[in-house]
């Protein structure tokens, strides 16, 4: 395959940037994207060029690190796939890709595509936690829980947080994550002891941070990688309101 | 509890509760418009002169104004903070399959603002403090019918109003079933039944307030 690649370049977080435009000749469709982006950027250095940096870690799907803003979505044209789990199959010889990093105010560039997502480990650390004693597992079936509650809980715990529910919402807005991860919790009875403050730290975090406002358009559920669905956003919004309502401080 | 209605959350909660509230609004005006061509012009200046003069109605239309007010500066707010949630943009973006209508809200929210503002100031302020503009009083009864059947005897005032209308709606498809979500009402079996009602409530508020000026327009005979 022949493509030509519209990649975004930045220095560094200071650096104002630009696209530059390549030409790829002998890309297979068995590539993963991100083996296309290697395979461009060993052309580069052997050219003598800056390769183009970008985020990976696992490239199985599961980290949550590789995100990219590819033709104008999250991850690219696949449905429910991460980036590196995304395949050159899925373009057409010839074909022309803009690749552009995450763009939010929370989420600034370090350089070339990758950006600084140490905003979602801050929401994380507001509250996106149970206290417990560390030790060995507690026996399974000592605290029962629900088969639909624990589904409930695992859909929203596939959230990777690699960011893409921000990347797309036309607001920059962390909803579908904080939900996720409130969600997740508040589902089970481990994480219901602490929910109400959970929630509220949580969404202050957010705001402080300078995500958006959500407003309902969906495009962060169509787009999660793991099909985090939208009703945990609901979910987020009923916690918050019986949470800000019976919370005693 | 002191940010409660502060926080992004608390904030959309001031705005689908106002907006819910503005929602019954609209049913309630539609209500008393379509006695015009349901019924007669005395009918309808009957119920006007009610909801005019009534003490209990006086004390909603505060709350109505209100409401309307909150919507309007919290609408604002969110949308401000929206922007800067990017200071980038991308080059490329590629529409995902999302609720077409929820990308404009603002844009509707422009429009429908003027509107209502141009309404307000040709019939709820000059029937309160102009009267002298309005038609003269019939049997005691401020003659709003007449009022309204000499703005829906011109053309391009029935083209501009129903333009309006419309993208009254297009906000309204989305924005019924944006505010069960924002409260926190999410259920398999009632969300879609909140989604269908949603677009049944915004095809009847265009398709009833598009019908007035057109019936008026076309089968009204011109005011003396
Ligand atoms: S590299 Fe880990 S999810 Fe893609």
């Amino acid at each position: 395959m022949k493509l030509t690649l519209k990649i975004w370049r930045q220095e560094n977080a200071k650096a104002k940037g630009k696209f530059e435009t390549y030409q790829l000749d002998g890309v297979s469709p068995e590539m993963s994207f991100l083996e296309m982006l290697d395979y461009h950027n060993e052309k580069l250095i052997l050219e003598g060029t800056n390769p183009v940096a970008f985020d990976n870690d696992c490239r199985e799907g599961i980290c949550g690190m590789c995100g990219l803003y590819i033709n104008g979505r999250p991850h690219g044209p696949d449905e429910d796939n991460t980036t590196c789990q995304l395949h050159m199959r899925k373009f057409n010889d010839g074909d022309t890709i803009v690749i552009e990093p995450w763009r939010s105010k929370a989420f600034p560039v370090i350089k070339d595509l990758i950006v600084d997502r140490t905003a979602l480990d801050k929401l994380i650390i507001a509250g996106g936690y149970i206290s417990a004693d560390t030790g060995s597992a507690p026996e399974a079936n000592s605290i029962p829980i629900p088969k639909h509650k624990a589904d409930l809980s695992f859909n929203a715990n596939e959230c990777v947080g690699c960011g893409a529910c921000v990347a797309v919402c036309k607001n920059a807005s962390a909803m579908l994550f904080v939900a996720a991860k409130v969600s997740h919790l508040a589902l089970l009875p481990q994480g219901k002891i602490e929910a109400s403050e959970r929630v509220l730290k949580m969404v202050k975090e957010m705001d402080k941070l300078g995500f958006g406002n959500c407003s309902n358009t969906g495009a962060c559920e169509a787009e999660c990688p793991k099909s985090v669905s939208i009703s945990n956003i609901a979910r987020l919004n009923r916690e918050y309101i019986c949470a800000g309502l019976t919370h005693e401080n | 509890m002191s940010n409660f209605f502060t926080t992004s959350i608390g904030k959309k909660l001031v705005m689908s509760l106002c907006g819910l509230f503005l929602a019954v609004f609209l049913l309630v005006h539609l209500s008393i418009n379509s006695l015009l061509i349901i019924c007669d012009n005395h009918t309808f200046n009957v119920a006007a002169n009610f909801m005019a003069k009534n003490k209990l109605i006086k004390v909603v239309e505060i709350v109505l104004f209100l409401g309307l007010f909150l919507h309007i500066i919290y609408g604002i707010w969110l949308q401000i903070q929206n922007w800067m949630s990017r200071p980038v943009g991308y080059v490329k973006t590629n529409h995902s399959q999302t609720s077409f209508f929820s990308k404009y809200m603002i844009h509707t929210a422009i429009v429908i603002f003027i509107f209502l503002v141009l309404h307000f100031m040709d019939f709820f302020l000059k029937a309160k403090f102009f009267k002298d503009q309005m038609p003269p009083e019939i049997g005691g009864l401020e003659d709003m019918a007449t009022a309204v059947i000499l703005k829906f005897k011109m053309l391009p005032y029935v083209i501009i109003y129903i333009v309006c209308i419309f993208i009254l709606g297009f906000h309204l498809f989305h924005s019924f079933q944006s505010a069960f979500q924002t409260l926190g009402l999410d259920h398999k079996i009632y969300t879609p039944i909140i989604k269908t009602a949603g677009v049944i409530y915004a095809l009847i508020i265009i398709i009833g307030y598009s019908l007035i000026p057109l019936v008026v327009y076309f089968t009204f005979p011109n005011p003396a």
